[in-house]
C-alpha cells in the first residue's frame, strides 16, 4: 500500500496545459455510396475548421451536422471502447473516435472509406452479419464440464494474465477487415474470431479448447494466415493479434494449452 | 409493416437487456431489439467495478452495502430495494463468475475488490474493498460476457430495430363486483434502420432496458445514442417518469471532454488537487476524502473552480493527481483511463496530474418500477406485462445519488429479475391484442420529420439545448436558472416543429433518427428541469442554492412527473409525489 499522499503540494508552472485550442483547416474526403440512389460510388469532399483536440469522427460529425445530412456512418461511444466506427482511414483500418487529425497529415486530405472485405450497405456502413457468423463459430463462451462450485472458480493470476490480451477486443472488425486473406476469400474466419477463440482455449476455466482448436484446424482456420501484421498493426485496443494467432497454431500442433 | 409475435420483447441490449435476455430466452419465446449491436452498448464503457459484500479481501456483509446505497442516496432510496440489490449482488458476481468473466484475481485466486466512493466498513467508519473488477474495463468484460452467454442460449436479436412506440391499450377488469380500466401492453414499433420499414412486434412481455440520456447535456461521458429513447416512449404514452431531477455528475471526466475517468483511480490512491496543489477533499469530506460520494466530490470540485481555486490557464477545472502511484501499479490496475488521458489531452499521468472536471454521467430517475421489475402506471397500479430495468428504470436503489459501481449491480439484478418475471408472466398471460392501426402514431412521428421543410437544423437545436442544460440544469440550480431553461427549451420545441431532415431515403437514414431522437432529449430536458423546479430543497444529486439545505419534512417524497398538457407553468409536465420505502434506516444527517 502506497502511502498518504501529501496533503499540499508544490505544483509545477503550467502544469495541465489547456487554454486557446488551436485551429487548422482539413479536407475530408469520404467514400459515398447509396445503391438507392446510384450503383456507383463516388468521392465527396469538404474543407473545414477544425481544433487541435478534434478526431476524425469530429470532422465527420461536423460534415453531417452542418453540411450533408446524409452521410452515413455508425458510432457510439465515441472514446474507442464500443467498437462502432472502424474505417479506412487514409488507407489504415482506425477507429474514427479515437484518430485525431493533428496526428494525420492535414496537408493533404483526409481519405474516409468504408472497411474493406464486408458488402458496404451506405456510405461507411458495411454489413457486419459476415463478421458475427465467424465469430458465433468459435463458441465464444466459457464451456466448462464438472460441477459448478458453490463460490467462485478460483484461478491464479498467471492463469488470468494469460489470456489477458484477448479479452480486450471490443469486435470492431479493424483486424479482421484490414486483413489481405479475408479480402480475397471472405469465408476465411479472420483475425477477431481468432482471438476470440484464444480468448477461451487459453482459459484455464474452459473445457472445450479442443473443440475449437479442431474448428480453427479447418481449412478456412488458422493456417490461412500468412502473418502479414495488418492486423496487430490495426487493432484499435493494442492486441497482439498475430502472436495470438501464432499462439493457436502451436497450440493445435501440439495440443498443449 | 410487418407483424412479429414473441412472449417476450425486450428493447435494448446493454446489460440489463442482454442479462433479462440470458433468463428469459431460456424459458420463453424471446425477441432483443437493439438501434444498436449488442456489444456497442453503453453498458461497455463502465470501467471501475460492480461491488457485491463477498468479503474475499476484508469484512464485508451485505448490510454494510444496503447503508452504504442508503446513505449515498440522500435516505431517498426505496430500501426494499436496496436491500434486494446487496443481497442479490453476491450471486449476481458469481453468475457473471460462472458465465466466464475474467476478473482480477487475489493471490488465493479469488475475486479480487478494492474500494470505491461512499462504500464503507460498518457504517461509514472507513473505505471498504468492496469492488469486485477488471482492470479498469469491468463493464467491458460484462457486456462481453453477457452476449457471449446470449449467444450461447441463441437469443434472438434484431440488430438496428428501433423501437418508437409502447403498444398501450385500456382493458377492461372486474375485481371484486367493479369494473375498471387497467392500461395493459400489447408490444412495440419498431423502426429498422437497415430498410426503413416499420415492424410490429406483438408480445406478453416487454421489457424496456433501453438506458440512459445523457446527451441532453453537453459534457457527458455518456454515447452519442442515450437519448432517452426508453423513457421518452413511455412518457408519452402516460408513464410517470420517477425522480428526473436527480442527475449525477462524475467528478472526473478529462476536462472539456467529458470522457470518464473512473473512479477506481481514487479507489486505487489517485486524489484531486486545487491549483494551489491542495488536497481539497481533506475540507469537504474529512473522514474518506476523496472517496466520497460522486455528488459531494462533484459540487466540492465546481466550488473550487467558482472560488478561484481551478487549474489551467482559464481556472475551469482540477487535477487528478495519480503521480504518487507506481507505474507498474498503474498499468495494472487502471489501464484503459490513463490511455484516455495520453490519447486525448495529450498528458502523461505517470508524472503529470491529469485536468478533470464534472461531467454528465447517469440518471438516478426513470420509469417507475417495484422490485420486481414491473412499471407502475402510478404510485401502486402495477401495468401487467411491461417491465423496465437498468438506467431506464427507478427501482429505487439509487435514491437522489448513486454509489460508483451500483449500475453494473443494477443492471445484473434487476435485469435478472426483469427477466424471470416477464418469462414468468407470458407463460400464463393471453397476447393483448394489437390496437388497429398499431404504427400510425409512428408513422405519423416520422412523416413530420420527414416532410417537414422549415430549414431548421437538428444538430443545432441539439446544441442549444445541451448549452442551456450544460449552463442551467447542471450541479448548482435555482429557480430563476430553472425557469430560464425551460423557457429555452419550450422555443427548442417550437423551432422543432420547422426542422429539415437532409436525408430523403429509407436506407440507414441516421439523420432521420437524429431527428427522432432530439425529440425524446427535448422532452426529457423538459421533465428534468420542471421535476428541479419543484424539488424546493437540496438533496444528493440535486443542489438547490436557493434551497441549500436537505428538507424532509416536505421533501422526503419521490418525485412523479406525468405528461400533462394542462400543467402550463412547467411546459406540461404535472409534478405528483410517492412515498420513500422505509425497511430499517432513519434518516440521518449525511457526512463523511
Amino acid at each position: 500500500m502506497e502511502k498518504e499522499p501529501a496533503s499540499k503540494v508544490e505544483l509545477a508552472p503550467g502544469v495541465g496545459g489547456g487554454g486557446e485550442i488551436p485551429t487548422f483547416d482539413v479536407t475530408l474526403k469520404v467514400r459515398r455510396y447509396n445503391p438507392e440512389i446510384s450503383d456507383e460510388a463516388h468521392w465527396d469532399e469538404w474543407k473545414l475548421t477544425m481544433y487541435g483536440t478534434d478526431r476524425v469522427l469530429d470532422a465527420l460529425h461536423k460534415v453531417k451536422w452542418e453540411h450533408d445530412g446524409s452521410v452515413s456512418f455508425r458510432r457510439s461511444c465515441a472514446h474507442g471502447v464500443c467498437g462502432s466506427d472502424a474505417m479506412r482511414i487514409n488507407g489504415r483500418n482506425r477507429l474514427a473516435c479515437k484518430t485525431l487529425l493533428k496526428d494525420l497529415d492535414t496537408s493533404k486530405p483526409i481519405l474516409v472509406e468504408p472497411i474493406k472485405g464486408l458488402p458496404v450497405e451506405k456510405d461507411l456502413i458495411v454489413d457486419m452479419e459476415p463478421f458475427f457468423q465467424s465469430y458465433r463459430e468459435i463458441m465464444p463462451f466459457l464451456i466448462s464440464k464438472g460441477h459448478s462450485p458453490t463460490k467462485e472458480r478460483l484461478q491464479s493470476a498467471e492463469e488470468r494474465e494469460r489470456y489477458d490480451d484477448t479479452t480486450k477486443c471490443i469486435l470492431c472488425a479493424a483486424c479482421t477487415s484490414s486483413c489481405p486473406v479475408f479480402w480475397t476469400d471472405g469465408q476465411y474466419f479472420g483475425p477477431a474470431a481468432i482471438v476470440n477463440a484464444h480468448r477461451f482455449i487459453f482459459d484455464s476455466r474452459d473445457d472445450a479448447g479442443d473443440m475449437r482448436l479442431e474448428i480453427l484446424n479447418d481449412k478456412e482456420g488458422v493456417w490461412r494466415c500468412r502473418t502479414t501484421f495488418n492486423c496487430t498493426e490495426a487493432c484499435p485496443r493494442g492486441i497482439q493479434v498475430t502472436k495470438a494467432i501464432s499462439e493457436v497454431k502451436q497450440a493445435i500442433l501440439t495440443r498443449k494449452i | 409493416m410487418q407483424v412479429h409475435k414473441y412472449d417476450v420483447v425486450i428493447v435494448g441490449a446493454g446489460g440489463a437487456g442482454m442479462r433479462a435476455a440470458i433468463e428469459a430466452g431460456q424459458r420463453a419465446h424471446t425477441a432483443v431489439l437493439t438501434k444498436l449491436y449488442p456489444t456497442r452498448s453503453h453498458t461497455g464503457a463502465a470501467q471501475g467495478g460492480m461491488c457485491a459484500a463477498l468479503a474475499n479481501v476484508e469484512e464485508d456483509n451485505w448490510e454494510w452495502h444496503t447503508f452504504d446505497t442508503v446513505k449515498g442516496g440522500d435516505y431517498l432510496v426505496d430500501q426494499d430495494a436496496a436491500e434486494v440489490m446487496a443481497k442479490e449482488a453476491i450471486d449476481a458476481v458469481l453468475d457473471l463468475e460462472k458465465m466466464g468473466l475474467p476478473f482480477n484475481r487475489t493471490p488465493e485466486g479469488r475475486i479480487d475488490q478494492r474500494r470505491f466512493g461512499g462504500h464503507t466498513r460498518d457504517h461509514g467508519k472507513a473505505p471498504v474493498r468492496r469492488s469486485c473488477y477488471a482492470a479498469d474495463r469491468t463493464g467491458h468484460m460484462i457486456l462481453q460476457t453477457l452476449y457471449q452467454n446470449c449467444v450461447k442460449h441463441n437469443v434472438e436479436f434484431y440488430n438496428e430495430y428501433y423501437v418508437l412506440d409502447l403498444l398501450m391499450v385500456d382493458q377492461e377488469v372486474t375485481v371484486d363486483g367493479e369494473t375498471r380500466l387497467e392500461k395493459r401492453v400489447a408490444g412495440v414499433v419498431s423502426y429498422d434502420l437497415a430498410s426503413g420499414e416499420l415492424h410490429v412486434f406483438q408480445a406478453k412481455s416487454v421489457v424496456i432496458a433501453s438506458g440512459g440520456v445523457g446527451k441532453v447535456y453537453k459534457t457527458t461521458s455518456n454515447a452519442h445514442t442515450l437519448t432517452g429513447d426508453g423513457m421518452g416512449i413511455a412518457f408519452r404514452r402516460g408513464i410517470p417518469l420517477e425522480d428526473m431531477e436527480f442527475f449525477q455528475f462524475h467528478p472526473t471526466g478529462l476536462a472539456g471532454l467529458g470522457i470518464l475517468l473512473s473512479e477506481a483511480a481514487r479507489g486505487e490512491g489517485a486524489i484531486l488537487r486545487n491549483s494551489d496543489g491542495e488536497r481539497f477533499m481533506e475540507r469537504y469530506a474529512p473522514t474518506i476524502k476523496d472517496l466520497a460520494p460522486r455528488d459531494i466530490v462533484a459540487r466540492s470540485m465546481a466550488n473550487e473552480v467558482r472560488e478561484g481555486r481551478g487549474a489551467g490557464p482559464n481556472k475551469d477545472y482540477v487535477l487528478l493527481d495519480l503521480t504518487h502511484l507506481e507505474p507498474a501499479h498503474i498499468d495494472a490496475k487502471l489501464p484503459d483511463i490513463t490511455e484516455f488521458a495520453r490519447t486525448y489531452l495529450g498528458v502523461e499521468p505517470y508524472t503529470e496530474p491529469v485536468p478533470v472536471f464534472p461531467t454528465a454521467h447517469y440518471a438516478m430517475g426513470g420509469i417507475p418500477t417495484n422490485i420486481s421489475a414491473e412499471v407502475l402506471s402510478d404510485n401502486e397500479t402495477v401495468v401487467p406485462g411491461l417491465y423496465a430495468a437498468g438506467e431506464v428504470a427507478c427501482v429505487s436503489v439509487h435514491g437522489s445519488n448513486r454509489l460508483g459501481t451500483n449500475s453494473l449491480l443494477d443492471i445484473n439484478v434487476f435485469g435478472k429479475r426483469a427477466g424471470l418475471a416477464a418469462a414468468e408472466y407470458a407463460l400464463t398471460a393471453d397476447f393483448v391484442e394489437i390496437p388497429e392501426n398499431p404504427t400510425a402514431e409512428t408513422e405519423a412521428l416520422l412523416d413530420r420529420a420527414r416532410s417537414s421543410e422549415g430549414g431548421e437544423r437538428v444538430a443545432a437545436i441539439r446544441k442549444e439545448l445541451q448549452d442551456i442544460m450544460d449552463a442551467n440544469v447542471q450541479v448548482f440550480r435555482t429557480e430563476q436558472t430553472l425557469l430560464e431553461a425551460l423557457s429555452v427549451i419550450d422555443g427548442l420545441e417550437e423551432r422543432y416543429t420547422r426542422i429539415t431532415v437532409q436525408d430523403k431515403g429509407k436506407r440507414f437514414n441516421l439523420d432521420l433518427l437524429e431527428a427522432v431522437e432530439l425529440g425524446f432529449l427535448l422532452d426529457m430536458a423538459k421533465v428534468m428541469t420542471a421535476a428541479a423546479l419543484h424539488r424546493q430543497e437540496s438533496r444528493g444529486g440535486h443542489f438547490r442554492e436557493d434551497f441549500p439545505e436537505r428538507d424532509d419534512e416536505n421533501f422526503m417524497t419521490h418525485s412523479m412527473a406525468y405528461k400533462d398538457p394542462s400543467a402550463t407553468r412547467t411546459s406540461g409536465v404535472r409534478l405528483e409525489t410517492k412515498p420513500v420505502i422505509f425497511t430499517r434506516y432513519e434518516p440521518m444527517e449525511r457526512k463523511y
